[in-house]
């Protein structure tokens, strides 16, 4: 996707992971298993650093290990990888945060689906040094992060009238009614919708005057 | 329980998965091909086919593989891997097989089987059913009704966006911001019919 390295190189992975190629409102992959769990903030964070953390690991392995995998097999090798660093996820939050990790259900195993875990360790960490593409999937699911986080902080605003289990102040009282559908799984298509336009409509306004 | 009884909730639970529980709209799963593949129906029927048939095999498979092997080793968290495994495996099988034995299958399906493999519908399935601690016939009818619901689904959001490719959409909304608003609005439709099942 973009061969250089380095200083130079490392910001140019951040602005195309954040901005100009972010996984959301420009490739838009990856939603499945994460936008189920938006309806809460707390659960959108601890998602979120369960896929930065399989992103970049994976991404950083199968780059290591890219000269000694066999091409015809590599999908394979790679979907093993990516499950090994989810077990990790799925068996330390057991350990530890057993309630969140009956509150997330399957969706923290789903992540080996997620197609942007797979998409960065084929576009970038195949025929990239580690360092490079632990940055990449770094940035990327950093940018798929933020976007969520905008996601569940408006679902949960709107629908609970809290931010992180705490009430706020105008939307817990009695003078905001209370809009149940954004935490239901509608609520989530519409915001996802809405966001995925302001953003697309920010880049294209920007990108015009280039031209 | 018996088997009678067993037959009737799996009943319930086929329906509830094609409507209230829809594994798409209500849970999000398999939004990716959902929102590539919907531009013509051509497509999203093959599409919507091969994850009928191969969500409600794998599902069965892997209750198989959950309850005989994992279950007694005590190896239950190795469960990920071994999913993940049997699907590319069953995918693989069943794409050598239509190629063989049926070429006009192939020519159908055959460019949607390999997508099938990555579709969190399939493992979404088959975790959802380790959670909910179904019996086996009950997963026959859940892999089932979990099929049919995605297949509905993307059959009418195909319908709906080949309408929609003649109409004025503002640029930063056409593709997928469209589409994931059109899927709140079915989403919304299909929680209507969380009365039918009152009973559950």
């Amino acid at each position: 996707m973009n061969p250089a390295a380095g200083g130079a190189g490392a910001r140019n992975i951040a602005m195309q992971g954040l901005w100009r190629d972010n996984p959301i409102f420009r490739q838009v992959l990856g939603i499945c298993s994460t936008l189920a769990v938006t309806n809460l903030v707390l659960n959108t964070v601890v998602m979120c650093v369960a896929l930065v953390f399989t992103v970049s690991l994976s991404s950083a392995t199968v780059s290591a290990l890219r000269a000694y995998t066999p091409r015809n097999i590599r999908m394979m090798v790679e979907t093993l990888i990516i499950a090994f660093y989810v077990i990790i996820v799925d068996v330390v939050l057991g350990a530890y945060w057993p309630s969140m990790r009956a509150n997330l259900g399957p969706y923290v195993g789903l992540i080996i689906t997620n197609c942007i875990v797979m998409g960065r360790c084929e576009a970038y960490g195949n025929a990239n040094p580690p360092g490079g593409a632990f940055l990449d999937g770094f940035f990327n699911s950093l940018g798929y992060t933020f976007i969520l986080l905008i996601v569940a902080t408006f679902r949960e605003i709107l629908g609970m009238g809290s931010f992180m289990g705490m009430a706020m102040p105008f939307f817990s009282g009695p003078g905001w009614d209370r809009w149940i559908i954004m935490v239901m799984p509608p609520g989530a298509f519409f915001m996802l919708g809405v966001v995925v336009w302001v953003f697309r409509w920010i880049q294209q306004s920007r990108e015009e005057p280039q031209k | 329980m018996t088997v009678g009884s067993e037959i009737g909730q799996a009943f319930i639970v086929c329906i509830a998965a094609i409507f209230t529980q829809n594994i798409l709209l209500a849970y999000f799963l398999g939004l990716c091909p959902f929102i590539g593949v919907s531009r013509e129906i051509r497509a999203a029927f093959g599409l919507g086919l091969a994850v009928i048939f191969v969500l409600t095999c794998t599902t069965l498979l892997n209750w198989l593989a959950y309850h005989y092997v994992l279950v007694p080793l005590g190896l239950e968290f190795f469960r990920f891997i071994l999913f993940i495994i049997i699907i590319a495996a069953f995918v693989q099988f069943v794409e050598m097989v239509i190629e063989r034995y049926s070429p006009f299958l192939y020519q159908q399906l055959g460019v949607f089987l390999p997508l099938i493999t990555v579709n969190c519908a399939i493992l979404g399935a088959a975790l959802f059913m380790v959670i909910r601690d179904y019996t086996f016939i009950v997963t026959i009818g859940y892999g089932l009704g979990s099929g049919i619901g995605w297949f509905l689904a993307i059959m009418a959001m195909a319908g709906i966006r080949q309408k929609l490719a003649n109409d004025r959409i503002p640029r930063g909304l056409q593709g997928p911001g469209i589409t994931l608003m059109i899927a709140g609005l079915m989403a919304l439709a299909f929680i209507g019919f969380a009365g039918v099942l009152q009973g559950q």
